[in-house]
């Protein structure tokens, strides 16, 4: 079996499949855990009655989104509108190849020099997708949504990166694999160096994936639901389960970086990472319950007038200490 | 400058604040109640269709006067009195003139009887439920205090007739 696995292309056909299933699976527990810890927030039991506990609630949802007709809007530009959803979710397949998710070969996708870069240029697709339902739709609501997904996307790219850029120059290294073995050790975790890092990456992870209370590309209460306001069924599935999984890449990225990945006391091991990567979206649940949403000149503000400034003052003193300890 | 750090400082602390505030609620119990499992108890105020009130000697009959006041102030029309004169075997006989919406008095030929001295059996009050908007208007201006607010939360039915009361009918069944 491990010589099986050996075999580049076998192993990356063994990784795409087990990444498929991942994310599927993940979408059907996130759902849950999502309206499991809205119901708590706002002390109510959440989904009760499908299922012990309402377990079977998401695969329900799964059926009844299958089971729905597919229909375009009139004037819809259809090449556009038929293939968002399918460029929204295909690279994010992508996004999980360099992500290791524990200590062994086997368990990372594909060993990458540059996968933190492949991570980022992947997930920046995602962008391109919302633009097109936007075009394509024929619906002010989903126009509107794609102008604010872009413009967000755009502003909140540039301190993600400056704040990965951080944790890169500090390792030297782009090959997640690489800086999850430079912080073994829990006070080696990159969180503990770098705080203010780990802080402008979360929040502009928060941003990218359109999680409240940056979720303005598809605010309820002003675009009826935003970009995909005309994507009924399985096409709506898809952008449902890209934007989970999108939100799994950024966490796990996040894991790799400042979390220390794998590493853990008592036993390093991948269920480590998954831990890390679940308490992180418990965190982003639960800001999505804590905060209201922002307005949109305000969410610019928080980027270009505080984000940019702080991580380029944070790379500038990274940059600094490191050719000081060299 | 120095002052917009300070506010933004400020303003982060209470971001924790409030992650604060929601992350103790998680873990307190519920607030709702599990209907079918479980329901409320305050149902004191509940305001649902209205009931007779039975007099206090003899709960089987209702304490109403017959006035028709409330089927006179019902906006809606959904109420609907109908009486005899004690002593007379058979009311369907006797004329009836219309008083108000709704109320009709027995009327014996020649002699207009004062309402007041005639001693009356009450034969049908009748709500029609679907009507009714729930004001309370009949409810307040009752002289006897005869009718009250049910108490039927859980009222479901089939088809527009379940919810036609025999609101005599429904004192007896109550007893």
């Amino acid at each position: 079996m491990i010589n099986f696995l050996s075999i580049p292309l076998i192993h990356i056909i063994v990784a795409l499949v087990a990444i498929l299933a991942f994310i599927g699976l993940n979408g059907v527990v996130l759902v849950y855990m999502e309206r499991k810890v809205a119901g708590f927030i706002q002390r109510r039991p959440g989904p009760y009655e499908v299922g012990p506990q309402g377990l079977l609630q998401p695969v329900a949802d799964a059926l009844k989104l299958l089971g729905k007709q597919l229909t375009s809007p009139m004037g819809a530009d259809k090449i556009l509108f038929w293939s968002a959803p399918i460029i929204s979710f295909a690279p994010v397949v992508v996004c999980f190849l360099p992500i290791p998710f524990g200590p062994s070969p086997n368990s990372t996708g594909m060993e990458l020099n540059l996968g933190l870069l492949l991570v980022l240029a992947f997930s920046g697709i995602n962008v391109f997708a919302l633009c097109m339902t936007g075009w394509g739709s024929n619906n002010k609501y989903s126009l509107l949504g794609a102008a604010r997904a872009v413009s967000q996307s755009v502003a909140y790219e540039i301190p993600l990166l400056l704040a990965v850029l951080s944790i890169a120059f500090q390792t030297g290294s782009l090959n997640l694999s690489e800086i999850v073995q430079s912080q073994q050790g829990v006070i080696h975790w990159h969180i503990f160096m770098q705080p203010l890092a780990f802080i402008i990456y979360f929040i502009s992870a928060t941003a990218e994936t359109n999680r409240a209370p940056f979720d303005l590309p598809e605010a309820e209460s002003e675009l009826t639901a935003g970009f995909h306001t005309e994507y009924s069924g399985m096409t709506f599935g898809l952008f449902f389960l890209a934007e989970y999984a999108y939100m799994i890449v950024v966490c796990s990225v996040a894991t790799a970086l400042f979390l220390g990945g794998w590493d853990g006391p008592f036993f390093d091991g991948f269920w480590w990472f998954l831990f890390k990567v679940y308490a992180l979206m418990l965190v982003l649940m639960w800001f999505r319950w804590t905060y209201p949403r922002v307005r949109f000149d305000q969410l610019l503000n928080i980027c270009w007038k505080w984000l940019i400034p702080l991580s380029v003052l944070n790379l500038i003193l990274t940059a600094f200490f490191i050719k000081l300890v060299h | 400058m120095l002052k917009d750090i300070g506010k933004t400082l400020i303003g982060l602390w209470s971001l924790i604040i409030g992650l604060k505030i929601t992350g103790k609620e998680f873990f307190k119990p519920w607030l709702t109640v599990h209907y079918p499992r479980q329901e409320v108890k305050n149902l004191n105020t509940y305001r649902g269709h209205i009931e007779l009130t039975g007099q206090e000697t003899d709960p089987w009959k209702p304490k109403c006067v017959m006035c028709g006041k409330c089927a006179e102030i019902c906006p809606s029309g959904c109420i609907h009195i109908e009486f005899h004169i004690a002593g007379e075997d058979d009311s369907s006989q006797t004329e009836k003139i219309l008083i108000g919406v709704g109320v009709e008095i027995p009327f014996s030929g020649k002699k207009f009887v004062p309402a007041a001295k005639i001693e009356r059996e009450l034969d049908i009050f009748n709500l029609n439920y679907n009507l009714c908007s729930l004001c309370g208007l009949c409810v307040q201006n009752c002289p006897v205090d005869a009718i009250k607010f049910s108490k039927d939360v859980y009222l479901a039915g089939r088809s527009r007739q379940d919810f036609e009361y025999d609101l005599l009918a429904r004192l007896k069944g109550q007893g």
